[in-house]
């Protein structure tokens, strides 16, 4: 509550105590454009660590969920196979679950392709087994060299496993967008600071006399500190709404269009660039108010 | 309410003041004279905390300056009103809002607001009120300080040659304003070099005058 009504009143402000401080025309509009640029980009930086932890996440389920054992053999030796397959599974560490698919599962997989009135009984299908890993996850290798021994019509299909290092990319991928989120931060606030010490020594005058006459350091500081504050907030709401307006034009493809496309942010998160401005503004405050702070401290 | 004990001074060039020991008490009246360069600004700095003194102790309403926080600074100086030899204005703002400037940054404001028109008329700027600090002359600037410097009702008034650039009459109007905020109990000291000031102004105060000579501040014989 304090802390609310103390946001308010800063922000409100004095407008008098504003106008000790000149007006510092070449500083301001440098604050205000390096803010609307960074959070434009750090809209993308966002973008590209959400789009790509999503990324992650999609891939790493599929990753998660499981692998296909499909037997091929004569009708005769089928069950025998399966029975073989099934006893293997159960000893074969990191499995979690093994289960036979039955006729109706079989045809429904089939459907799409073949139409409804596939005769399954009288067709040499395969029979498929789906394989749950635990955490662990099995050694596919083993589990073929025991497969090809003691069911030769079995073949494992691991076929998410490719993605594995896509997985480890895209994570990558997301941290290297956080990376970029905390550089821009680090570099607003570097700009900003520069702004506003090259302001502070412009008016070096100006704050010997408030000093002088007995302003506080904190009234001095404040006058530049707020004024830094607003610029940085404004710029960064600009940069932020020009930046979203960019993803949102984004030419979208489906749900799997790709990476590229996938960019753009989704539902609520959609929300997250809200965040930038205000945080621009609190890079802003800190840094203005070091750099203000530091200043007075070296005068009388 | 200003003491100082045993004080030295020098700008790194060699000693300008050593062994000073002076004190304003309350509802005091000083002059301080001396040769161009003999460092009464330099004293008044002193008296107001813009310079620390390199040995002894300068006492301010009882603080030792060595040991104030720089909000006990700010503090002290809102009791203290100061005419700067070279003025010291905001150039941005009009005349009035750099006299108003004390107030405002001490988050005050006038308790009748016909008080400014008052001032400005005792010291001749109704007129330009509105104008910026740079488009005044000399001596309109140095009557602006002295509005400015009493502002406040500080209880000292430290004037560093507040007439140097006006006329006589406007200087005899300057001091008749000091010498009635004395009379209201506050501490005045005026630097100056002009002795036709200070002889004009012992006919109305009981006004002590000190000279700043060879480093040391002696009290001046009664025989100006
Ligand atoms: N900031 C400074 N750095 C170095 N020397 C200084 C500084 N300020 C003043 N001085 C020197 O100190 C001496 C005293 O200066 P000060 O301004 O106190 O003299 P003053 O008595 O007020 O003279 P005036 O009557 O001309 O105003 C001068 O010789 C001046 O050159
Ligand atoms: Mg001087």
């Amino acid at each position: 509550m304090t802390l609310l009504s103390n946001i308010l009143r800063f922000l409100s402000g004095d407008a008098q105590a504003d106008r000790v401080v000149p007006p510092t025309g070449f500083t301001a509009r440098l604050t205000v454009f390096a803010s609307a640029a960074m959070a434009f980009l750090a809209v993308f930086a966002l973008a590209f660590s959400l789009a790509t932890g999503r990324l992650a996440d999609r891939w790493g389920d599929a990753l998660a969920k499981s692998a296909t054992i499909r037997i091929s053999a004569p009708a005769d030796q089928m069950d025998a196979q399966l029975l073989a397959v099934t006893e293997i599974l159960a000893t074969t560490p990191g499995v979690k679950e093994a289960r036979p698919l039955g006729e109706d599962e079989q045809r429904a997989l089939l459907e799409p392709w073949f139409g409804p009135d596939l005769p399954l009984d009288r067709l040499p299908i395969p029979r498929l087994v789906e394989v749950i890993e635990d955490d662990e996850g099995f050694d596919a290798a083993g589990l073929r060299a025991r497969l090809a021994g003691e069911a030769p019509g079995a073949i494992l299909d691991d076929h998410a496993r490719w993605r594995e290092p896509l997985v480890k990319a895209a994570t990558r991928l997301r941290s290297l967008g956080l990376v970029a989120i905390v550089l821009i931060t680090a570099l607003a606030g570097v700009v900003i600071t520069l702004a506003a010490s090259a302001a502070l020594s412009a008016n070096e005058q100006v704050i010997r006399v408030l000093r002088l006459i007995g302003a506080r350091d904190s009234y001095i500081a404040h006058a530049f500190v707020r004024r830094y504050t607003l610029r940085a907030l404004a710029g960064a709401a600009v940069g932020t709404v020009m930046g979203a307006l960019a993803l949102f034009l984004l030419p979208s493809a489906g749900a799997e269009g790709g990476f590229l496309t996938g960019l753009g942010l989704q539902g609520w998160q959609w929300l997250w660039p809200l965040v930038i401005p205000l945080f621009a503004a609190l890079v802003a405050f800190l840094a203005t108010r070091q750099a203000a702070l530091t200043t007075l401290q070296e005068k009388r | 309410m200003i003491e100082l004990e045993q004080v030295a001074y020098g700008y790194g060039t060699g000693t300008l003041l050593s062994d000073v020991t002076m004190s304003l008490a309350q509802g005091s009246f000083h002059f301080l004279t001396g040769p161009s360069g003999a460092g009464k600004t330099t004293l008044m700095k002193l008296c107001y905390g813009e310079l620390v003194a390199e040995q002894g102790s300068v006492a301010l309403f009882g603080q030792n300056v060595r040991e104030m926080q720089r909000d006990d600074v700010a503090e002290v100086r809102r009791r203290i009103g100061v005419v700067h030899q070279d003025c010291q204005f905001l150039d941005h703002l009009s005349l009035a809002e750099n006299i108003m400037l004390p107030l405002t940054v001490s988050g005050r404001a006038l308790h009748d607001p016909s008080e400014l028109q008052e001032l400005l008329a005792w010291v001749g700027l109704q007129q330009q009120a509105n104008a910026k600090p740079p488009e005044l002359s000399g001596g309109e600037r140095q009557r602006a300080a002295l509005a400015r410097a009493v502002i406040m009702s500080p209880d000292v008034i430290l004037a560093d040659e507040p007439t140097g650039n006006v006329d006589w009459d406007m200087s005899v109007r300057l001091l008749q304003l000091l010498v009635e905020l004395n009379r209201m109990g506050k501490t005045v000291m005026i630097a100056t070099h002009d002795m036709n000031l200070i002889r004009s102004a012992k006919s109305q105060v009981q006004a002590r005058v000190l000279r700043i000579s060879n480093h040391q501040v002696t009290a001046a014989g009664a025989n100006l």
